[in-house]
């Protein structure tokens, strides 16, 4: 799968299944600050993640992902 | 020291009646019943398929998915219903309320959907599966912390699980909160949203519904013969409480004053009343003593009602105690007769009521009640309004668990 592609299926899930307006996820998007992901929030993101892409993903793999961007990239290695 | 004097500035509910203050009371003096069949899930297989639930709300469409779908749905009337009430008391809901304002709610069973989805989603798919929110929609107090971050209330917070005394209860301790001078204005009320296929099964295993499926508008008959149970009801209701001088500083209408309040445990039976009604008959005269009134001061008592057999008979009982002579006399009604009950949420949206008629001079009436009981033989204002001109109301709610909340109101 390319990345845009893994971009679209992430930006598919924040709108249909966490509410999220479409124009607001970008690459760039930060999950905290721009899209009002809290650390509740985090833990939706991943079992959706999960699920879509059937993989794992460690609490550790997350540590450094703050961004969308950094979020594809993350499941673009993982599938 | 005189004590300080509590009133009521601002009004909201969301309920089987209505999505305001306005309908609500328009089709409580009407006459209309909120009680259909369940239309929010499937209720094939169940004793009992109809209930009060509340119309015509979208919380996506109100407060946004994003918003929404964090919240249990009490959350979301409670949220709905504070918000009315706040800008019904001329309140800026855009500005943090602070460290002056606390809130009190009521609720029976908090989010006991979520409590159930969880569970479901664990014996199908395993712990990880688990809605992380799930503890924060599930918890009793989620409704109170819900609405104090949404509007910035950061004063003292209380959540008061006493059944279907619950928001009474809550409406009691926010006026002790006023009158000792620890907040000048609570956000008080109660919530419930726990009508599912697991309650409806639970409840009537104890055989505490009505079972009149055919005719759910005519199920709720508090005080008749042939009354068989009470009627799932959900709704939120929220009322701005604050001192006197509080109010007139702020220079708003005032819709009443909560004057006196009467709690006590019958420590009997987790579900039944004490025979006579005997925690029933304490609590209202300590709100008398409270309100320092006399039960021929009381034009009006919005009873508990909730047509079960047990309930309805001893409070008429608990009435008679209290009142004496002036028990065939008092307007009584029970509103629930329309509405169904609201469990945790009733007391709060039964003050409502009580407000309203006080300052409309209307009382609401009983409906469906035309075949009268022998042990219920008071002034139930059956099935037609009455107009009157009143001064002062009593709201009484009891609980499973033997809890009894009794507010006292007056006009003025």
């Amino acid at each position: 799968m390319e990345t845009n592609e893994v971009f679209e299926k992430v930006k598919g899930l924040f709108v249909e299944d966490l509410g999220i307006e479409e124009s607001k996820v970008t690459m760039d998007a930060k999950l905290e600050e721009d899209l009002e992901i809290d650390s509740l929030g985090i833990v939706e993101v991943v079992m959706a993640f999960e699920d879509e892409f059937e993989i794992e993903i460690d609490d550790e793999e997350l540590a450094d992902v703050t961004t969308v961007g950094q979020a594809v990239n993350l499941l673009h290695s993982k599938i | 020291m005189s004590k300080r004097r509590v009133v009521v500035t601002g009004l909201g509910t969301i309920n089987p009646l209505g999505n305001n203050v306005s309908d609500t009371w328009n089709n409580l003096i009407n006459g209309i019943s909120g009680i259909d069949h369940i239309s929010s899930f499937e209720t094939d297989g169940l004793p009992v398929t109809f209930a009060g639930e509340v119309k015509n709300f979208d919380a996506n469409e109100y407060m946004g998915k994003q918003h929404a779908r964090k919240l249990d749905r009490s959350g979301h009337l409670s949220i709905y219903a504070a918000e009315e009430a706040l800008k019904d008391a001329n309140i800026d809901t855009e500005q943090r309320l602070g460290s002056g304002v606390g809130i009190v709610f009521g609720t029976g069973i908090g989010g006991i959907a979520t409590t159930e989805q969880a569970v479901r989603t664990y014996d199908e798919r395993g712990a990880s599966r688990i809605n992380p929110l799930a503890i924060t929609q599930l918890m009793p107090n989620s409704s109170t912390g819900q609405v104090a971050i949404k509007f910035g209330i950061e004063g003292p917070s209380l959540t008061i699980t006493t059944a279907c005394a619950a928001s009474a209860n809550a409406l009691g301790e926010a006026k002790n909160m006023i009158q000792n001078g620890i907040v000048d204005m609570v956000i008080a009320g109660g919530t419930e949203s726990g009508t599912t296929a697991m309650t409806i099964g639970a409840f009537a295993q104890i055989r505490a519904l009505s079972t009149n499926n055919e005719n759910p508008q005519k199920a709720c008959r508090p005080f008749d013969k042939d009354r068989d149970g009470f009627v799932m009801g959900e709704g939120s209701t929220v009322l701005v409480m604050e001192s006197e001088e509080s109010a007139i500083n702020r220079g708003v209408d005032i819709y009443g004053y909560v004057s006196g309040y009467g709690a006590s445990t019958d420590a009997h039976h987790i579900t039944a009343p004490a025979e006579g009604g005997r925690g029933a008959v304490d609590a209202m005269k300590k709100a008398l003593f409270d309100a320092e009134l006399t039960p021929n001061d009381i034009d009006y008592i919005n009873a508990h009602g909730t047509s079960t057999p047990a309930n309805d008979k001893n409070e008429t009982a608990a009435i008679k105690t209290v009142f004496s002579e002036k028990a065939y006399d008092v307007n009584i009604s029970s509103t629930k007769s329309m509405t169904g009950h609201l469990l945790g949420g009733g007391g709060a949206f039964e003050s409502l009521v009580s407000l309203l008629t006080l300052k409309n001079n209307i009382i609401p009436p009983t409906i469906n009640l035309n075949n009268p009981d022998e042990e219920c033989d008071l002034n139930y204002t059956p099935n037609v309004p009455l107009e009157k001109d009143l001064s002062t109301a009593m709201s009484n709610s009891f609980g499973f668990g033997g809890h009894n909340g009794v507010l006292v109101f007056k006009k003025s």
